[in-house]
C-alpha cells in the first residue's frame, strides 16, 4: 500500500481531549435539519409550523436542482423554523414524538444500478452527504464522478477518531464502499493513518496511507497527491466514513436509520465522552454542563460553526467543540515572553521550549486586520501544491485566469483553515477562497 | 491592570462615532492597542487564532535591530574621544553616545509617527506597526552628524514616498528606511560622504585618528602601496575591530558582531528569510572572489577578499535588516534567492567599480526591490507549469 508522508502542515494541539468511552444517550426531544450545512442548497420548504412529519418526509427541496430534498429522519411535529438574515432559512426544527412511524420508502437494497442508488439516495436524504469537487458545494446527481473519495483519517484538533466511529459498523461501511463505487466511472479511494489498520481490511475500493501534520487528514490534500483535479469538469465526489455508514446501512436494511456517534470536546465542556445519538440532535440533550461565556462549535475550531446552548449539531458533524470566549484585555501581550502562549511562529517562548504541550485556546483574535506584510509562510502549512498567498491575492483581483492556473478548482476553504489560523495579518483565507469558488463558478 | 483598562475605557466615547474626537480614532487605537490586546472574538473563519500578530512580529524585528543599536550609541560616544585623543571612562563614552543618537531616534520616531498618524486618521484604519521598525532603522543608517533638519525631510520623505503613497504597510514597494537614506545621499551629499561625516568631532582631532571609514581607505588605490589588506591595517583597521564595529561609519551599520546578533534573533524567530541573507552572503562572496582573480595589483580594491566586504560598510546591515524586509523582498521561497543572490553581486560590484558610492549596498537593495516582483512573476509562472505538468500524469 502507498505511504505518503507530508511535511508541510501543522498540528495545533489544544486541551479538551475526551474519555474514550461512548455514552448512550435517548432520542433528543428536538431535532433539526439546517439547509445551510449544505453549500448550493437553496431552500423552498415543503412543510409549515405544526405540520406532523414522519420518518422519510420530505422537509424542502433545493430551489437550484428539485430534485434534492432535505428529508426527516425522525417522525414528530414541526415546531420552528428558524430564519436568519434577510429570511434565509436557518434551521427546519422537529419537536420528535419518540415513535419513529416511518413513510413507505419503497427502497429495493437489491437493485444496485446506478440509476435506483442515486434515487433512493435522493428520496432518503442522504445524498446530501455527497460534496464534489470543483467548487465544494452538494454533487449534482446527474454526474458520474471521476472517484470518490473518503478520508477515514481527521487531524483537525480534538477531531473524532474514525475508527472508533467505525466499530461495530463495519458492514455498514464496507456496504457504503460497494454502493459509492456504482455511482462512479473510475474507484471509491479510502484514505488512512497507517497505524489504524482496521480500514485495511475493506474490499471494491483502492486504500492509501497518509501521515503527517493537519491538514495531512483533509480530502483535499489526499485527492491532490493520489489524483488531482484537472479542470472545471473533472468532478470528483467525497463522502465522509460516518455518511458511508449511513449510506451503507441504508441498503443493508432499506430504513432510515441515523444513529450517529459525536465526541464531545474542548475544554469549556465537562461531560467529555462520545455519545452515541442522531444528526441534527440539540446538543442540550447530550452536552451537560459547560462553563459561562464559552462558545459551542458545530464540528472544529477550525472549520466549523458557531452554535447556541439550544442549537442543533450539524448534519455532517462528528464533533461538537466548546472553548471559552476570550474574556480579560491583556496587558502588553506583545511584550509577554509567552511561556503558555501557543504559536506556530517562534516569537514566543512556549513554542521553542514546550513545543508537543497543549494549550487552553480560546477566540481571541488577537490583533488587528492588516494587509499581508509575510507572504511565503502559507506554503509551509498546507501540503499541496499550492501557493495560497498568490491564490488568494487572484481572488480578490477577480483574476479568473489567474484563479485557475493556481489551482482554484482544487481547493475547498476547509483547506486553509491552518493558513487563517497563523496568519499574522488575520486574513480571512475560508471566506476569501468561498468567494473565489462562487466566482469561478459563475464566471470560470 | 483592571483600572487601568477602566481608566482608558473612561475615554473610548469620544474617539468613537459620535464622538467630539471621532475622526481621530486611531490615535485612541494605538494607544489602547500598545497597552492591551483586547478580547476581541473572532467572528469569521477559525475560531481560534495564533497568538500571534503583526505588533508581535515587529517587535521581535526591533529586538533583533537592539543591539546594534545599543553598540551604535556606545560607538559614536567611543569614537568622539578617540578623535580628541582622550581616555574616557566608560559612563563619559556612553552619555556623549546617547547625548548624540536619543535626539536623532526621537526626531525620526516622532516625524514618522506624526505621517503615519496623519495618513491613519485621513484614511480611516488603524495605525500600523512597520511605524517602529523603519524609524528605528533609519536612525542606524545615518551618519552621527547629521543635521537634524535633514533628517525630518528624509524621514518625511521616506515614509510618505516610500511607503505611505503606496497605500501602507504591507504595500510598498521599497524599502522606506532605504528611500530615506537615498534621499539624503542625493539631496544632501556632502552630509553622507567624506571623511568627516563619520564621527563626532570635538574642538581638535588628534593626527593618530582615522576619520576615513575603510571603504574610504581602500577606494583611495592611488596613494595605497603594498596589499589593500595592509593599506587597511596602516590606517588601524583589522578584520576584529572591524567585526566588533569599533570604527567610524554610520550610527548601527558597524558591528557585524551585533548584526549577527540579530540575525540569531530573526532566524529562530523565524521573522528573518534565511534564504535571503544566506543568498546576499553567497553572491557578495562570488562576486568579491571573482574580483579577486581579475584585481591588476594587490592594492587595488578589487583585491579586498570577501569577509572583508561582510564587515566593512553596511554590507552586513543591509543583508540582516533591509533585505529581510518582508514587504519589499521577494514573496516566492525560490525567488529569495536570486533576489539575495543579486544584491551581494550588485552591492560589491558598485563598491569596487564606482568610487563616487563607496556603499554599494544600498543601491542594490533598492535596485532589487524594483525588480522583486518581476522574479516573482517568473517563479510563479514555472509553479503554474509544473502544476500543469503534475495535472496531466
Amino acid at each position: 500500500m502507498k505511504l505518503k508522508k507530508l511535511r508541510h502542515g501543522y498540528d495545533i494541539k489544544i486541551t479538551g481531549e475526551t474519555v474514550r468511552t461512548i455514552q448512550q444517550t435517548d432520542l433528543p426531544q428536538k431535532v433539526a435539519l439546517k439547509p445551510v450545512d449544505f453549500e448550493g442548497f437553496k431552500p423552498r420548504l415543503l412543510v409549515e409550523l405544526g405540520d406532523v412529519v414522519k420518518v422519510g418526509t420530505p422537509l424542502a427541496y433545493n430551489k437550484n436542482n428539485e430534485d434534492i430534498k432535505l428529508i426527516s429522519h425522525v417522525s414528530g411535529q414541526i415546531a420552528g423554523i428558524v430564519r436568519g438574515k434577510r429570511r434565509v432559512i436557518e434551521a427546519i426544527v422537529i419537536e420528535t414524538d419518540g415513535k419513529q412511524a416511518r413513510e413507505d420508502l419503497k427502497i429495493d437494497t437489491n437493485n444496485l444500478t446506478q440509476d435506483s442508488i442515486i434515487e433512493a439516495l435522493l428520496r432518503t436524504g442522504l445524498f446530501l452527504n455527497l460534496v464534489q469537487r470543483p467548487y465544494n458545494k452538494i454533487a449534482n446527481p446527474v454526474d458520474i464522478p471521476r472517484d470518490i473519495f473518503i478520508s477515514a483519517m481527521d487531524t483537525a484538533p480534538l477531531a473524532a477518531e474514525e475508527s472508533f466511529i467505525l466499530e461495530d459498523n463495519e458492514s455498514s461501511f464496507q456496504k457504503g464502499i460497494d454502493v459509492l463505487s456504482k455511482l462512479t466511472s473510475g474507484k471509491v479511494r479510502l484514505s488512512f493513518k497507517p497505524e489504524e489498520t482496521e480500514f485495511s481490511e475493506f474490499k471494491n475500493c483502492e486504500l492509501y496511507n497518509f501521515k503527517g501534520p493537519h491538514p495531512a487528514g483533509n480530502v483535499g490534500v489526499h485527492i491532490h497527491h493520489i489524483a488531482p483535479i484537472r479542470n472545471a469538469h473533472d468532478i470528483v465526489w467525497t463522502c465522509s466514513v460516518q455518511a458511508a455508514i449511513l449510506i451503507g446501512r441504508l441498503f443493508e436494511t432499506g430504513e432510515i436509520n441515523h444513529e450517529i456517534l459525536i465526541k464531545l470536546a474542548g475544554s469549556a465542556a465537562k461531560k467529555r465522552y462520545y455519545f452515541k445519538t442522531i444528526s441534527g440532535a440539540q446538543v442540550s440533550s447530550f452536552m451537560g454542563k459547560i462553563e459561562e461565556n464559552s462558545r459551542i462549535i458545530s464540528g472544529n475550531v477550525l472549520t466549523g460553526t458557531k452554535i447556541e446552548a439550544d442549537g442543533f449539531v450539524g448534519f455532517k458533524d462528528n464533533l461538537i467543540t466548546v472553548v471559552p470566549e476570550a474574556k480579560d484585555p491583556v496587558f502588553m501581550a506583545w511584550m509577554n515572553p509567552g511561556i503558555s502562549k501557543r504559536s506556530w511562529w517562534k516569537t514566543f517562548v512556549a513554542p521553542i521550549i514546550t513545543p508537543k504541550k497543549a494549550f487552553a485556546a480560546d477566540t481571541n483574535i488577537g490583533g488587528g486586520n492588516r494587509a499581508f506584510v509575510i507572504n511565503d509562510i502559507y506554503e509551509d502549512v498546507i501540503p499541496m501544491s499550492i501557493l495560497p498567498g498568490y491564490l488568494i491575492k487572484s481572488i480578490l483581483a477577480e483574476d479568473i485566469e489567474e484563479m485557475e492556473a493556481l489551482g482554484i478548482y482544487e481547493v475547498a476553504e476547509e483547506d486553509f483553515a491552518i493558513c487563517e489560523y497563523i496568519c499574522p495579518s488575520k486574513t480571512e483565507f475560508q471566506q476569501i477562497i468561498r468567494l473565489g469558488l462562487n466566482l469561478i463558478e459563475k464566471e470560470g | 491592570m483592571k483600572f487601568l483598562y477602566n481608566f482608558i475605557k473612561k475615554f473610548e466615547p469620544l474617539f468613537s462615532k459620535g464622538g467630539k474626537l471621532e475622526k481621530l480614532y486611531p490615535i485612541y487605537e494605538m494607544g489602547e492597542g500598545f497597552l492591551f490586546t483586547l478580547p476581541h472574538h473572532t467572528k469569521t473563519g477559525t475560531h481560534i487564532r495564533d497568538a500571534i500578530d503583526m505588533k508581535r512580529f515587529m517587535i521581535t524585528v526591533y529586538i533583533a535591530i537592539f543591539p546594534a543599536f545599543i553598540f551604535g550609541i556606545f560607538n559614536t560616544g567611543y569614537q568622539h574621544f578617540l578623535s580628541l585623543g582622550i581616555a574616557a571612562s566608560i559612563w563619559q563614552i556612553i552619555l556623549k553616545g546617547i547625548v548624540i543618537v536619543l535626539p536623532i531616534y526621537l526626531i525620526v520616531l516622532a516625524v514618522g509617527a506624526i505621517w503615519e498618524i496623519l495618513f491613519a486618521v485621513v484614511r480611516k484604519h488603524e495605525i500600523n506597526e512597520g511605524l517602529l521598525v523603519s524609524t528605528f532603522l533609519i536612525p542606524l543608517i545615518v551618519p552621527p552628524t547629521i543635521p537634524y533638519w535633514q533628517l525630518i525631510v528624509a524621514t518625511s520623505f521616506g515614509i510618505v514616498i516610500g511607503k505611505e503613497i503606496f497605500g501602507g504597510v504591507g504595500m510598498n514597494i521599497f524599502n522606506p528606511a532605504l528611500v530615506a537614506r537615498a534621499f539624503l545621499f542625493f539631496a544632501f551629499p556632502r552630509s553622507m560622504s567624506g571623511d568627516s561625516v563619520w564621527t563626532v568631532f570635538g574642538e581638535k582631532a588628534i593626527d593618530a585618528y582615522t576619520a576615513a571609514t575603510p571603504l574610504a581607505v581602500v577606494s583611495d588605490t592611488i596613494t595605497n602601496s603594498g596589499g589593500v589588506i595592509d593599506a587597511l591595517a596602516d590606517k588601524g583597521y583589522t578584520l576584529w575591530n572591524m567585526f566588533l564595529g569599533t570604527i567610524p561609519g554610520s550610527i548601527g551599520e558597524t558591528s557585524t558582531l551585533m548584526i549577527l546578533l540579530g540575525l540569531l534573533v530573526l532566524l529562530i524567530t523565524k521573522a528573518g528569510s534565511w534564504r535571503i541573507v544566506l543568498s546576499v552572503f553567497v553572491g557578495g562572496f562570488a562576486m568579491s572572489t571573482l574580483l579577486n582573480y581579475l584585481a591588476p595589483n594587490p592594492s587595488h580594491i578589487f583585491a579586498l577578499p570577501a569577509h572583508y566586504h561582510f564587515v566593512m560598510g553596511g554590507f552586513a546591515f543591509g543583508a540582516v535588516f533591509m533585505a529581510t524586509d518582508p514587504v519589499s523582498s521577494c514573496s516566492t521561497k525560490n525567488g529569495k534567492y536570486f533576489y539575495g543572490f543579486l544584491i551581494g553581486v550588485l552591492a560589491i560590484l558598485v563598491r569596487t567599480l564606482n568610487p563616487a558610492y563607496p556603499e554599494g549596498m544600498m543601491l542594490a537593495i533598492l535596485l532589487m526591490n524594483t525588480f522583486a516582483p518581476l522574479i516573482d512573476h517568473f517563479v510563479v509562472q514555472a509553479h503554474k507549469k509544473r502544476r500543469l505538468k503534475y495535472a496531466k500524469q
